[in-house]
């Protein structure tokens, strides 16, 4: 249900799209790609009224808008599941077994590339790199990370997404917001969970970690003069 | 002495939550930044030139360098954008970075804004990342709040405005002229050069770009001095870098070590290819790199070696491949990401790209020719040095460097009529397959048009 641009949700964007604005003093413009995201959050996708808010906000035509947002693939021309469950299905997580969980996730969810479940849940989608290939092969929901996953773990987290609970993902936030919810802090607004989730996985430490039981260390830097007292500990006799 | 692991930029990412602005500082953070506001700005210029530094984006330009190039100040603006944009397949350097550290970054930026003169720098984040989003909004906001940013950082008399912006989904937004028309508020497609972002970049402003992991050594450059740098990897190619191991690897990650260290090396502290298996190929440099094989593991992984043996260092994005994986579904795959992410602005990237990833995929599923072998090699011919950007020319590597390693392999797919290897084999877990793959449309995604007999 898309409610018409007017009333209280109009003054609410307006407001909402001057914040956005006041990043991007030199050139209105720049805040196209926010405002496409910030109506995303509103509508669930890139809503014939949200182009034309945005091309009222920023003085362009519906046409410089439109072609905008359909060269960015997170935007979206039909109404989004409450979650995008993407499947990196680029060649290393591919080979490593992305395809084998996209095709039973396909099965499972009885939708395939770009579609949705009945119930509105999940929007299926393969996904092309999304850094993180020591950890393949990796699944995003609403582009938190899902590591290192399987056809059954996979299937688990479809399920349990679409049965209301709670699912958190490996490394990002304690549990995956919908996706309204992170369309409005990819436009800039935080949501205050940044401090939650880990800071890096193992494999992000494997090579420190070694490092450390091995006593590897770069060549320690050489002590500097003082910047604020122009003490230099070289010259010292 | 035998070369080592050199934990600079990952030497925190261990620390309890090492993300926020207290543990940075605890661990020496923003030291770097006081000395570098007592310096003259342009001896911080000095100092990243004399350090060697390249671009750790991928083609590897001197920093210090690409810093030099702007202009001398007219009293208007000039910007820093960082290049947050990682999308190579394969590299996932920059990302896990920010997750643990974006303090390092923030660091980076603001001493790299200083030297240039620049009082409003932007980071460019992909959109497919939120919590990384997340953390660089928070960071900056702990840093405004600190005084690091805003009027007059650390009482200075400098004054920096820093804005984190999510793209929405485009590979080639990662282009760095692409990415300020991206930055803008346009399509991403890349610009014509000349004129160069230092002349003319964002909002036709002098203007630097520069990728997350480049910033991110400048703390340790102003810190520790150009020598200090320099005694570090070899002598064209200075410095440390972020070795990033994928694939069939026993333990894939991030591996910090000088710049001409070996794949070999790399293995062997990752604990070796797969158990059981052995080495086919892998990319020294993400899916725009020609394919290396087991001959390659003791070429210094330098700007210079690896060139000199047919490849490019890229982002040391090594995704590794044992014997089990096909080497046509691989370059398949990467064809049809290419011909995705092709922005459209030029034909021979459009057409060459949406073409090549029709023939790989009949030749992947047993339809193709051995002609279409020489089709191949004729488009990637078209393609490089014709695209208006590098992603064109990134396309044609693996396809021109695979049909030249494993030619064989291409014609056993034409001459048996389909792929000889299980994709079971090369998985991470076992399972059943789904039946054969008859529908080549569906495997290749519903929007690729593959042609169908």
């Amino acid at each position: 249900m898309i409610e018409p641009y007017q009333g209280a949700k109009l003054e609410r964007l307006t407001a909402d799209a001057a914040t956005v604005l006041a990043r991007y003093p030199e050139q209105p413009r720049s805040a196209l790609l926010p405002l496409l995201h910030l109506v995303q959050s509103e509508d669930g996708y890139v809503s014939p009224d949200g182009i034309a808010f945005c091309a009222w906000t920023l003085g362009l035509t519906t046409a410089e808008v439109s072609a905008v947002a359909t060269f960015y693939t997170q935007y979206k021309r039909h109404p989004n599941g409450e979650y995008t469950v993407g499947v990196c299905t680029n060649t290393l997580c591919a080979v490593m077994g992305g395809d084998a969980i996209f095709e039973e996730l396909s099965e499972h969810l009885g939708v395939g590339q770009d579609e949705t479940t009945s119930d509105g849940a999940i929007t299926l989608e393969r996904v092309e790199c999304n850094a993180a290939c020591d950890y393949a092969p990796v699944m995003m929901v609403n582009w938190e990370f899902f590591d290192n996953q399987t056809p059954a773990s996979a299937t688990s987290v479809a399920d349990r997404l679409r049965a209301g609970e709670p699912v958190a993902p490996t490394r990002g936030a304690s549990s995956v917001c919908s996706f309204r919810a992170m369309s409005r802090v990819l436009a800039g607004f935080p949501d205050g969970r940044a401090d939650e989730g880990i800071g890096a996985g193992g494999p992000t430490l494997a090579g420190l970690r070694l490092a450390k039981e091995k006593g590897w260390h770069a060549p320690t830097q050489p002590e500097r003069p003082d910047a604020e007292t122009g003490h230099d500990p070289s010259k010292e006799a | 002495m035998a070369i080592t692991l050199t934990p600079v930029l990952t030497a925190r990412w261990d620390t309890e939550r090492s993300w926020t602005l207290d543990a940075y500082r605890e661990a020496g953070g923003y030291d770097a930044l006081r000395t570098a506001l007592a310096m003259d700005p342009a001896d911080v210029v000095a100092a990243v030139k004399s350090s060697g530094l390249r671009g750790r984006g991928g083609a590897g330009f001197p920093t210090g360098m690409k810093w030099g190039f702007l202009p001398a100040p007219d009293g208007g603006p000039r910007y820093l954008v960082v290049n947050a944009d990682e999308s190579e397949p394969g590299t996932c350097k920059d990302i896990p970075l920010l997750l643990a550290d974006p303090h390092l970054l923030i660091e980076g930026a603001i001493i790299t804004a200083y030297a240039i003169g620049c009082h409003h720098a932007f980071v460019f984040v992909r959109g497919e990342v939120l919590h990384v989003y997340r953390r660089l909004l928070a960071a900056v906001q702990q840093a405004n709040d600190a005084g690091l940013l805003g009027s007059d950082v650390l009482g200075s008399g400098y004054d920096l405005e820093l804005t984190v912006h999510a793209g929405a989904g485009a590979y080639i937004s990662g282009e760095e002229t692409a990415l300020l028309d991206s930055l803008e508020g346009l399509r991403g497609q890349p610009r014509m050069k000349p004129p160069f972002p230092a002349v003319a970049g964002l909002y036709g402003r002098p203007t630097v770009v520069n990728n997350v992991e480049s910033i991110a050594c400048i703390p340790s450059i102003i810190s520790g001095g150009a020598d200090w740098f320099r005694s570090m990897g070899t002598e064209k190619s200075t410095g440390f870098g972020l070795f990033s191991l994928s694939g069939h690897v026993t333990r894939p990650g991030q591996y910090e070590a000088p710049l001409g260290i070996t794949l070999r090396k790399l293995l062997e502290m990752a604990g070796g290819v797969r158990s059981g298996h052995t080495l086919k190929f892998w990319t020294p440099g993400g899916s725009s790199t020609p394919l290396f094989t087991a001959q390659h593991l003791d070429v210094p992984l330098d700007y210079e070696s690896v060139a000199a043996a047919g490849s490019m260092l890229g982002t040391r994005a090594l995704q590794i491949f044992d014997d089990t994986t096909c080497v046509v579904r691989a370059i398949t795959r990467w064809q049809e990401f290419y011909a995705h992410e092709s922005c459209g602005k030029c034909t021979p990237c459009r057409e060459g790209t949406y073409w090549m990833k029709q023939i790989l995929a009949r030749i992947e599923h047993g339809r193709g020719t051995t002609a279409d072998l020489d089709t191949l090699l004729d488009v990637c011919d078209n393609i490089l040095g014709r695209a208006f950007c590098a992603l064109g020319d990134g396309a044609t590597s693996t396809v021109t460097s695979g049909i030249a390693l494993f030619r064989e392999e291409f014609e056993a797919h034409v001459t048996g009529g389909g792929c000889p290897f299980d994709p079971v084999a090369s998985a991470a877990f076992d399972y059943v397959p789904r039946g054969a793959r008859t529908d080549v449309k569906a495997m290749s995604g519903s929007g690729a048009g593959t042609v169908l007999r």
